[in-house]
């Protein structure tokens, strides 16, 4: 998921990150077309194969963010989003076909910090410390060709600080294990010190007064190149996101958030149903259509719940059913 | 009495009215008399009065402000916010922060106040951001109409009316944001706003240019009148000339106060890993353009505007507001005011 406010270079440096054109002709609305008054919660999805292995990638943007005169709780749509995404994921979890869940769960949140201020805005820290409990937040400093080396580093600490001073909990590096080679460790030190990561995105190429085309924006007074190391870390940002760290963005999702969620729900859950804790033991024995007549206002939407994933999985059965005899009858027609 | 109001304005032909057919209209001068040395007279006048200019920054904390006014009148005139402690941080309401400053050059000294506004645009909820900024305007003007109308007045009224007031635009690339419309639109009828695109080493030729269009499109559907204000042009020449500052405007800015070598010449200017973009230089951004409209042509024209329209609409109101009659001096009431009576 990305957020921030717009004009930060989110849509760009989702781009530059995929290599996709997920924005193409993408037209920039006047101050009075955009800038929805609510927020708006908008899904991409994108099926990326590189070298046989196939990566459903599904971006979240979020419009409208931090845009409007009053921006109190303009957070709570995107809460309420990651809340539907656990709680649909825990519905599937608890259902009866459980081989084909569709993982939904946000991962990672990008967060766009504005490289014009003194570091972490007021609106910046009510954000974050309203889903750090939620989701991973990787805090990104945009539009950094704003900024001289001097100054980059200046503000990744004050932001340091800052995340530290009011508690947030962003996403952390794993510590790598001591018994791999220095280079590594290096790698990975150097990958901790430079959170956050001041970016840059570019979907042009620049082909004159370089030795060959590279990503870039071109200035008149030089060209800020995305992929160099010493102009910004967004080759470090995508190594991580992509090469090394997917892997354990999901796992975090899936051991500490989701269960964190999980133990919420569930806890909200038997405290309605404590009375009954005798007659609980009985459900996974007795069949459905009893089920039925004990009264626990719970359970009984769980019933219900798993009733309409039955009835769902049979429709689709169904489907494939028709899907399959219409193939079937292509193929034996082309034969 | 405002020491603006004397100065008669000078244009190089002066045509007579023909429908007053007096005179004096084009009459011969059959020696020298020595009438244009009044601008030598009224020039060591004024020297030794001095010139006051207030100055008003708006704008989100870190988009430059003091930087680009230190570059303006390249001295440290402004306290940049970057150097603030944690504690001085974003205040929870808009500030109004007037530091006074003279300068001097060539023998002109200039008394220049900054008026910083910390906590604009900052804040989650910024609904109000106008209205402390709004009421201090009103209340410089109200300032001087107290002195003005009273009986035993000074002979030259401290001057703290806002002369220029300068809008910092986020380069956002996209357009206005909503608190940009609100402000400029509210405050335009009060005060010269004159609106800048901060920090616009983050854009390209291209996206620069993309960005003024459309800037300059919603200023114009939003009614919004940035000085310099196309109803008051006085005549043609007037009128050409600001034409083609209007064209230009919002000028693009990018302000510093470090100097490096570029070609064997030391310039103002920011040092990326990519290159060094020069204050001064107009392919890099516009601030030589910006710093000769504010202070080498329309210093003077910024004063008149703000006396002769934005101060006369004041007291017009304030005085219809009264029933026609100026405001009376209530010693009770004003307490900052000290009564002259």
């Amino acid at each position: 998921m990305v957020v921030g406010e717009s004009g930060l270079g989110k849509s760009t440096l989702v781009n530059s990150l995929f290599l996709t054109d997920l924005y193409t002709d993408r037209e920039i609305p006047s101050s009075e077309e955009c800038i929805p008054q609510t927020l708006e919660i908008i899904k991409n999805a994108v099926d990326i194969e590189e070298r046989g292995v196939k990566v459903k990638l599904t971006i979240v943007d979020t419009p409208g963010f931090g845009d409007a005169l009053d921006n109190s709780d303009c957070w709570k749509p995107i809460a309420q989003y990651i809340d539907q995404q656990f709680e649909q994921y825990f519905r599937d979890e608890s259902g009866l076909n459980r081989k084909n869940i569709q993982d939904n769960r946000v991962h990672c949140i990008l967060y766009f910090i504005s490289p014009y201020g003194h570091g972490l805005r007021p609106l910046d820290v009510e954000f974050m410390k309203a889903v750090h409990d939620k989701v991973n937040i990787v805090p990104i400093i945009a539009k950094a060709d704003t900024l001289t080396p001097k100054e980059v580093m200046v503000m990744k600490q004050r932001i340091r600080d800052e995340i530290e001073q009011y508690g947030i909990n962003i996403y952390q590096f794993p510590d790598c294990d001591s018994d791999e080679d220095e280079e590594f460790k290096q790698q990975d030190l150097a990958l901790k010190n430079s959170i956050p990561f001041a970016v840059i995105g570019s979907n042009e190429m620049i082909n004159e007064n370089v030795a060959r085309p590279i990503r870039g924006r071109a200035y008149p007074w030089g060209v800020a190149e995305v992929e160099n190391k010493v102009h910004c870390d967004f080759s470090m940002l995508r190594n991580m996101l992509i090469q090394t760290h997917m892997q354990d963005l999901k796992d975090v999702t899936q051991e500490v958030h989701y269960e964190n969620y999980r133990a919420q729900c569930i806890q909200s859950l038997t405290r309605i149903g404590t009375k009954d804790r005798s007659s609980r033991s009985k459900i996974s024995r007795q069949s459905i259509t009893e089920l039925s007549l004990l009264p626990l206002a719970a359970t009984e939407k769980l019933i219900q719940e798993k009733d309409e994933e039955l009835r769902r999985m049979q429709e689709m059965l169904k489907m494939m059913q028709q899907q399959m005899q219409q193939s079937q009858g292509e193929q034996s027609d082309a034969l | 009495m405002s020491e603006v109001v004397p100065e008669p304005r000078q244009k190089p032909t002066v045509p007579a009215k023909p429908s007053c057919a007096s005179i004096s209209m084009g009459s011969q001068l059959l020696g020298y008399v020595g009438i244009d040395t009044i601008i030598e007279q009224m020039r060591k006048k004024t020297m030794k009065t001095g010139f006051d200019f207030n100055i008003m920054v708006v704008g989100q904390s870190g988009l430059g402000k003091s930087t680009l006014v230190n570059t303006l009148f390249k001295s440290q005139v402004s306290r940049k916010s970057s150097s603030w402690n944690r504690e001085e941080k974003i205040p929870k309401t808009v500030e109004i922060k007037a530091v006074n400053h003279v300068i001097e050059e060539g023998g002109v000294k200039m008394k220049l106040t900054v008026i910083d506004t910390p906590g604009f645009g900052d804040q989650i909820n910024n609904e109000n951001c106008c209205d402390p900024i709004e009421k201090y305007i009103n209340e410089q003007y109200e300032k001087f109409l107290k002195e003005e109308v009273n009986i035993a007045r000074k002979k030259r009224i401290p001057d703290t009316r806002v002369h220029c007031c300068m809008y910092f635009i986020s380069p956002t690339g996209h357009s206005l944001r909503p608190l940009d419309v609100e402000f400029m639109r509210h405050l335009s009828k009060v005060v010269n706003i004159i609106p800048v695109i901060a920090k616009s080493d983050t854009m390209t030729v291209e996206e620069k240019h993309d960005f003024k269009q459309r800037v300059r499109k919603e200023l114009e559907i939003n009614g919004i009148e940035f000085y310099p204000q196309k109803e008051f042009d006085e005549d043609m020449e007037d009128k050409a000339e600001n034409d083609k500052i209007r064209e230009m405007m919002p000028f693009a800015v990018v302000g510093s106060d470090k100097e490096y070598q570029v070609n064997g010449k030391r310039v103002l200017g920011r040092k990326t890993p990519w290159g060094v973009v020069e204050v001064e230089n107009l392919n890099h951004c516009e601030f030589g353009l910006l710093r000769d409209f504010l202070i080498r042509s329309h210093l003077q024209d910024l004063k008149e505007v703000t006396h002769n329209i934005h101060y006369e609409t004041y007291r017009a109101k304030r005085l219809n507001d009264n029933g026609g009659l100026p405001p009376v001096n209530n010693p009770d009431s004003e307490e900052q005011h000290e009564s002259n009576l």
